[in-house]
């Protein structure tokens, strides 16, 4: 079955000479374990090295090899990313899917397979381009065991001719594929080649489309989620990683294994970054709770069956104000789901994480710039605030290649929070008379505190998950339970202010009459959306919450607009139940769209649901 | 620091009893106070600094302890079972910290056996110590992990299944330190602690500490009359710190039985002196460990004192590679890459 959405065809317009250039889309579908990410990544960076906007799409199965896997590849020339209902040309290399991924082309769509399959034109509606393959490969002097893997190369040269994509560009992008390698890009280069040269002798072009170079692109850079956040990590100072592999985290601990180069000691080439891998994601997070309590920054990535492990301990985290930062790469759940498909789902679980009365802050990455920036802020959240702090991401985010800015350096120093070295606490206790760990001495809610090790005869103090008082210690009285969850409760307040402002697209001295809400990935899909929707004289706000509790702003902007439409990926919009908690007014119409089908959202999706919405 | 000159004072010049901790709370009697004494007696004989040291527990009867000792070091108590994951990410966190963790037989054998298996294998530097009791304390009186097979209890009735020997776990799962022993040997368990927290790597210490209130009934082999009828030590103990020189000790006959003494050296020049009180046990030999561990399970003989030693195999930082200074002390300069680094590692994303 495709996986795919069919909606309503874009609004795409050729261009005088009748083709339409750099503003279409491809879906690959091929079986997993095929060999061809290269070939798809390699197709993506040709395209980005042109100075294209351009956007790739995984879309596989929970298996290692012989499932279904599809990769979408957009390209647009006004600079929207989203995943596409519709996608103009597809390549379709597996036969058992072919049917129905030819079926999903919209009239005057492409399809290239491969001549060997005999495949007949099952539409005459499409433009069908057969390349023999098999044969293609043969004809070039390669390894045989590298033939069947490398056979994928025979799309990327087919459509490199059929749609002009200049070959150094291939080889460009091969070799950044490669890490530089010359013989393995050279290997690929030869098929392409081959390739291209059997489609200019053999096939004639009858589609409208075409790429054209852009320079659109400048000092862009093409990167997932998942090695963002790991490169923020890096440049945030993390110093303990410990973590259990769960797709589709793993990449993201995979990148900071990568990257410990960048934290070697210089001075003697040791380590100030571990990394353990856990046997568990309970045993995960209570070594990032024995490392936070003794001073280290540490984190872990992991996905929502993980969350569900790391309950409890979060929940001592919370109470006992330990500093920890865990990544959460979202799939579809619940249980386990659809292990390999994007979701916004673990919002609500994972802000009411822990039993009892206790909150998480969350901060919602919405773009691949944001994991960087999240990934070093993340820990001065958590060291100021003394609490775990929780990255929502999710795998389309994650896994998949993004067209980025350049990011940037942190702008500002590590928070370490409040930790008082020996020399610190004489003076706090002079000052003071005392010291107690969870006294709220500067009314901000937050304690100071010491790490194991301080010498100073009054530094120790015993960090329990069972009742204390403000000096830390045992205590199962009613009056000092509520005092100290209070003083949380404080704390958390205070963080709506603290955690990372929404983003905002409105003039507040004239709201137009319809707010739209989100959160993460979707960005995207709606800014494509709202520019179709103003077309049809639907104009909107928009506001992209990034961080709970909410901030302020987002009661303002929703206590601004006569309907507000709450749009997220998942199934029981949670962000618009969160909304709900948190908001002491509810404002006069919202209405909640969500979708939840384990895609990344689409423009078309978006526009439909708004228009019915508002119509 | 004491005033009173009549009040003995060890090297940093600390008394006994500013080990102390808070007041027990246990029941009277139990034998986790006892070896929270043993503990005491340890740091202050060894003049440990109590500021290098961080104690930790899970949770249970056992796990309570850590705040009955050494008052002047960061205590930790954690959730159930999982005082291994958290040790594990402290002493990563800043391993030039002595560890000394707390555990109860429902805290290792079940709910955190798992992690306990895995702290062993990582070697995770630390002194562990098992309160074994047989019994769940603070949940009156289920049978734990290590409760007897056929053992009677009032109201949970007979207990079916094995127990299961976590001083034989810990040899098999990679322990390179592991001794057993009995809450009312304190000689003995003090000498123990002086050795193991002198080791380089987990320092399994299991020992039999009677459960007054559940489980003290004289059937049990964790009663406190059963193991004192049943003790079976493999040999006189004895902890000679680094640089010591021993006046004349016992006189070394070799193959002379039972009175032979072995040295085990410690890494940093501490030695363990055994003298052998019957059995031909080498703690050295891993096979003559599992074999008497075996043997005192298959006659009910409770063998106490040093089971199993073997060089230290690197610890978890070690093995990690490390940076020397602790990571938690690390400065913002050792923590964030420069600027141009981050510029050249987004180049290759080009």
């Amino acid at each position: 079955m495709c996986a795919l959405n069919i909606g309503p065809s874009p609004r795409v317009k050729p261009a005088d000479d009748g083709f339409i250039y750099n503003d279409f889309a491809f879906t690959v579908a091929t079986k997993n374990g095929s060999g061809s990410q290269t070939s798809n990544n390699t197709l993506v960076y040709a395209l980005f090295k042109m100075g294209i906007p351009v956007n790739g799409k995984n879309l596989f199965p929970s298996n290692i090899k012989g499932l279904p896997t599809w990769y979408t590849i957009r390209a647009s020339k006004d600079g929207y990313t989203a995943r596409k209902a519709v996608t103009e040309i597809c390549i379709a290399f597996n036969q058992d899917t072919a049917a129905e991924d030819i079926s999903k082309l919209p009239p005057g769509g492409v399809c290239i397979l491969p001549s060997e399959w005999n495949w007949g034109h099952s539409r005459e509606d499409v433009i069908y381009y057969e390349i023999p393959v098999k044969d293609l490969v043969k004809t070039v002097d390669i390894n045989p065991d590298f033939r069947d893997r490398i056979s994928n190369m025979v799309y990327v040269g087919a459509v490199a001719e059929l749609f002009d994509i200049p070959q150094d560009k291939i080889y460009a992008a091969l070799l950044d594929s490669f890490k530089g390698k010359t013989k393995p890009a050279d290997m690929n280069m030869n098929v392409v080649k081959a390739a291209a040269e059997w489609a200019r002798e053999n096939l004639e072009k009858q589609d409208p489309y075409k790429f054209a170079p852009l320079n659109l692109n400048g000092d862009k850079i093409v990167i997932t989620g998942n090695e963002s956040a790991a490169l923020g990590a890096i440049f945030g100072g993390v110093s303990v990683v410990a973590w259990y592999p769960i797709t589709p985290s793993t990449s993201l601990v995979d990148a900071i294994m990568g990257y410990q180069y960048l934290r070697r000691d210089p001075d003697n080439g040791k380590e100030t970054v571990a990394v353990i891998q856990a046997e568990d994601e309970i045993a995960a997070i209570g070594m990032l709770v024995g490392a936070g309590w003794a001073g280290a920054r540490a984190m872990t990535s992991t996905s929502g069956p993980g969350i569900s492990l790391m309950a409890e301990f979060t929940g001592l985290a919370y109470y006992a104000e330990i500093p920890l930062v865990i990544w959460d790469i979202t799939r579809m759940g619940p249980s386990t789901g659809l292990p390999t498909r994007t979701s916004q789902g673990d919002l609500i679980f994972t802000y009411f994480l822990g039993h009892g009365d206790s909150r998480q802050l969350i901060l919602l990455p919405g773009t691949v710039e944001e994991c960087f920036e999240f990934g070093w802020r993340a820990f001065d959240i958590a060291e100021a605030q003394q609490t775990p702090v929780f990255v929502l991401s999710d795998l389309d985010i994650g896994m998949n290649n993004w067209m980025a800015e350049p990011f940037q350096y942190p702008s500002e120093p590590l928070n370490r929070g409040k930790v008082l070295n020996a020399e610190e606490l004489q003076q706090h206790i002079e000052k003071f008379g005392t010291w107690g760990r969870y006294k709220d001495v500067d009314g901000d809610a937050v304690g100071y505190r010491t790490l194991p090790g301080t010498n100073h005869p009054r530094a120790a103090y015993f960090l329990r998950g069972t009742g204390h008082n403000e000096m830390a210690v045992y205590s199962e009285r009613a009056d000092d339970w509520v005092q100290n969850m209070q003083r949380l409760h404080r704390k958390f307040e205070n963080a709506r202010t603290l955690l990372p402002t929404p983003i905002e697209v409105w003039d507040k001295a004239a709201p137009k009459r319809i707010g739209i809400v989100t959160f993460g990935s979707n960005e995207d899909a709606i800014r494509e959306a709202r520019d179709w929707l103003a077309q049809d004289g639907v104009e909107s706000d928009y506001l992209r919450v990034r961080g709970l509790p909410l901030h302020p702003d987002v009661a303002e902007f929703i206590a601004s607009h006569e309907h507000v439409i709450v749009i997220e990926n998942n199934f029981d919009g949670q962000l618009n139940q969160v909304i709900n908690v948190d908001m002491e007014q509810r404002p006069p119409r919202k209405t909640s769209l969500t979708l939840g089908d384990s895609l990344p959202m689409t423009p078309e999706w978006v526009y439909e649901q708004v228009t019915a919405v508002v119509s | 620091m004491s005033a009173n000159p009549r009040i003995k004072t060890n090297p940093i010049g600390l008394t006994r009893e500013d080990y102390k901790g808070g007041k027990s709370t246990l029941c009277p009697g139990c034998g986790h106070d006892s070896i929270s004494n043993q503990i005491i007696s340890m740091a202050f004989d060894l003049g440990l600094e109590q500021y290098k040291i961080i104690k930790l527990s899970g949770i249970g009867c056992s796990s309570k302890t850590p705040a009955y000792f050494l008052g002047r070091s960061h205590g930790f108590n954690a959730i159930h079972g999982r005082m291994p994951s958290v040790v594990t990410g402290a002493t990563t966190a800043n391993h030039s910290l002595t560890a000394i963790a707390v555990s109860g037989d429902g805290d290792t054998g079940s709910i955190g056996f798992g992690q306990y298996k895995h702290l062993l294998r990582r070697n995770v530097p630390m002194v562990y110590i098992i309160e074994n009791n047989g019994v769940y304390g603070l949940t009156k009186g289920q049978f734990s992990a290590t409760a007897d097979q056929d053992q009677t209890l009032k109201y949970y009735g007979t207990n079916t299944l094995r127990p299961i020997d976590l001083a034989l776990e810990a040899v098999i799962g990679g322990a390179t330190f592991v001794a057993r022993s009995f809450s009312g040997d304190a000689k003995q368990v003090e000498a123990l602690m002086k050795a193991a927290v002198n080791h380089r790597g987990t320092a399994v210490i299991d020992i039999v500490s009677p459960c007054v209130t559940f489980n003290n009934e004289i059937t049990s082999t964790k009663s406190y009359s059963y193991g004192k009828a049943n003790e079976m030590p493999l040999h006189e103990i004895r902890y000679v710190a680094p640089g010591y020189v021993p006046e004349k000790e016992e006189i070394v006959i070799e193959d002379y039985d039972p009175n032979e003494v072995i040295e085990v050296e410690l890494h940093g020049g501490a030695i363990v002196r055994l003298k052998k009180l019957g059995r031909d046990h080498d703690p050295r030999n891993k096979m003559q460990a599992i074999q008497a561990l075996e043997d005192a399970e298959r006659d009910g003989i409770l063998i106490t004192g040093l089971i199993y030693y073997e060089e230290p195999r690197p610890t978890l930082a070690e093995t990690m590679h490390l940076t020397d200074t602790p990571l938690s002390a690390l400065p913002a300069g050792k923590l964030r890459p420069s600027e141009d680094a981050l510029k050249k590692v987004l180049a290759s994303f080009r």
